[in-house]
């Protein structure tokens, strides 16, 4: 399968690879370094992380963005589940093309546009029926589930799309009414699946920007709102700090996840193998 | 009434809720199917309806700033197409347009060039191997997109990174001008999109069969011609997919411009951000941003179509 690649090709993956991370290698160092500016290197300092961490602007930021981005990733899943199963499994019914549309617009449209639309929608409801009053946490977080929900939906349909359906029957035949099926059969053998589901939603909400700062009102300013309003200033030494966090968290979580995720899939591989063996 | 609600109320709820539902003529199955469909239709159709109404109203200083022009409480202006005439006459829309079409244009074709070999060769490395490293593609992607623009700051200044770098090497005397000119924006646009380059071209790549290489390798054709007419073809879906993922978001950018193109930088989404946030002219920017999504609706048609194929393809 593996055939020998070329000096072009692994010259330029290494070319590539040192181009994505290059950029982060340059932040974390520089998080690092005791001069205020990005200039020069004035020795290594970690001077600049309790700076960060006893900043109350910065610890009610991240508080916000964590209660925003977890209940919009909640939310998110359970429509975009539904999307997910209704795309899958029901391939004929009215109204379908325009369904599939509008799931899988937001995931290109650019996010001034899903903004603006946004932002003029609650404005145009709050002239209609007085609510809602200011934006807020309620609003972001409606605007944050909407665009999430098709990342979610797309994980799900693909989920759904292979999933062996004579389970489902099985449960039926032996007189499963439909919703129990669903939460003893089908959800527990998807639930990996809403599991990354929700993690993308969450990080996604944790990332945006642009349309946090169409939809969001005074009080309950993001995390990334926070930084976008002090690196608008300028290169800053405590982003440098914040971003090290970041890309320290991440890559643990995403690496852990992977580690897990090989693991039982082997094992899921060496059980079938048992079970063919035992079979014969 | 009250035996009805008691009799009710000793059943599971679950079965309740089936009980109502069938009541109301609701199948579960169009219930599956109308609330997500209902939510989007509230905040995904009808916020553009409403962009749409508000592009044909006049701006004024008052609260909401302008006069709608149909529905409850309107006052009709002359001009219908007040706004979208001061689209065409205005140079500064229409360089905003061409400018943004460009950049994204020209970062969809570098993704591209260095995406594919890159997409290439990842498919073609040993199963070990190639996890790690698309692992190593998508982690980027679980960063903050905030924080990998900004990291371009500290090195793209006039005493950035770079520049430092480059002269205590001797390379350069005088420091490079790259912050806050378009070259930062391609560098900024390329290095955040790259990812979703790789990521469409490479699920199609790995699926190839590669006996029709074989064959045509035994058939006497040259590997180079070989990759030209058997796989560049054949990676179509995927060229188009990465192409459009990159190209239609990248078009309406707004945080990298703000970041890296500098005050002089005039792109369409940052032009739809400054007439509602700045100017407070709601109906301008409303008109901006349709014509925008005029633009972008054969891009994005032609995505979903492949989306559609690429979900049903497994099947």
């Amino acid at each position: 399968m593996s055939s020998r690649l070329s000096w072009f090709i692994l010259l330029i993956l290494v070319l590539g690879f040192a181009f994505l991370y290059g950029p982060m290698l340059v932040l974390i160092t520089y998080s690092f370094n005791a001069n205020k500016l990005m200039t020069l290197w004035g020795g290594f300092s970690v001077r600049w992380y309790p700076e960060l961490l006893t900043d109350s602007q910065v610890l009610n930021a991240a508080k916000n963005s964590f209660v925003v981005a977890s209940v919009s990733a909640t939310f998110a899943t359970v429509l975009g589940t539904m999307a997910g199963y209704v795309l899958a499994r029901y391939r004929k019914f009215r109204g379908r093309l325009p369904f599939s549309g509008m799931v899988t617009a937001p995931l290109v449209m650019p996010e001034v546009i899903t903004g603006l639309s946004l932002l003029l929608l609650f404005k145009q409801l709050d002239t209609w029926f007085g609510w809602p009053r200011s934006m807020g946490f309620t609003t972001v977080i409606l605007a944050h589930i909407t665009f999430c929900m098709a990342y979610v939906t797309v994980v799900m349909q693909s989920r759904f799309s292979t999933f062996d359906i004579s389970l489902e029957e099985a449960a039926q035949d032996l007189g499963a009414r439909p919703l129990k099926t669903f939460l003893v059969i089908t959800l527990p053998i998807v639930a990996p699946a809403v599991i990354s589901g929700w993690l993308l939603a969450f990080t996604i909400s944790l990332d945006d920007l642009v349309i946090t700062l169409f939809t969001n009102g005074p009080g309950s300013g993001t995390l990334p709102q926070l930084i976008f309003s002090k690196v608008r200033r300028g290169v800053d030494p405590t982003i440098n700090a914040l971003a090290t966090i970041i890309i320290a968290v991440v890559s643990t979580g995403v690496i852990t996840s992977h580690i897990l995720m090989t693991r039982a899939e082997r094992r899921r591989q060496r059980d079938i193998q048992l079970a063919l063996q035992s079979n014969k | 009434m009250a035996t009805d609600t008691t009799y009710q109320g000793s059943l599971p709820l679950g079965r309740q809720l089936h009980h109502i539902a069938m009541k109301l003529g609701l199948r579960p199955r169009t219930a599956v199917i109308l609330v997500p469909y209902l939510w989007l239709m509230l905040f995904f159709v009808a916020p553009f309806l409403i962009v749409l109404k508000i592009s044909f109203a006049q701006t004024i200083i008052a609260q909401p700033p302008y006069t709608p022009m149909f529905g409850p409480g309107s006052v009709p202006h002359e001009d219908l197409l007040l706004n979208y005439n001061r689209l065409f006459d205005d140079l500064l829309y229409i360089n905003a347009y061409w400018s943004s079409l460009q950049l994204a244009f020209t970062s969809t074709v570098i993704c591209l060039l260095i995406g594919y070999p890159m997409a290439y060769g990842i498919a073609r490395c040993a199963p070990t191997t190639r996890a790690l490293l698309l692992l190593a593609i998508i982690l980027p992607f679980w960063t903050s997109f905030l924080i990998r623009v900004y990291a371009w700051m500290g090195i793209l200044g006039k005493e950035g990174v770079l520049n430092n770098t480059l002269q205590a090497l001797g390379i350069i005397d005088a420091p490079l001008n790259i912050l806050y000119t378009p070259v930062a924006m391609y560098i900024g646009i390329v290095y955040t999109y790259l990812p979703f380059m790789i990521l469409p071209l490479y699920a199609n790549l790995e699926k190839m069969d590669l006996s029709l290489l074989e064959a045509a390798q035994d058939l006497g054709c040259r590997p180079w011609k070989a990759f030209c007419v058997i796989t560049i073809p054949l990676s179509f879906p995927g060229i188009i997919a990465g192409s459009l993922l990159v190209f239609i978001p990248a078009v309406g950018e707004y945080v990298i411009p703000e970041l890296l193109g500098g005050p002089n930088a005039l792109m369409i989404g940052r032009v739809v951000y400054n007439e509602f946030a700045q100017n407070r002219d709601w109906p301008m920017s409303a008109a901006v941003a349709v014509a925008i999504l005029l633009l972008l609706v054969i891009p994005i048609m032609l995505f979903q179509y492949f989306q559609n194929k690429a979900q049903e393809a497994p099947k």
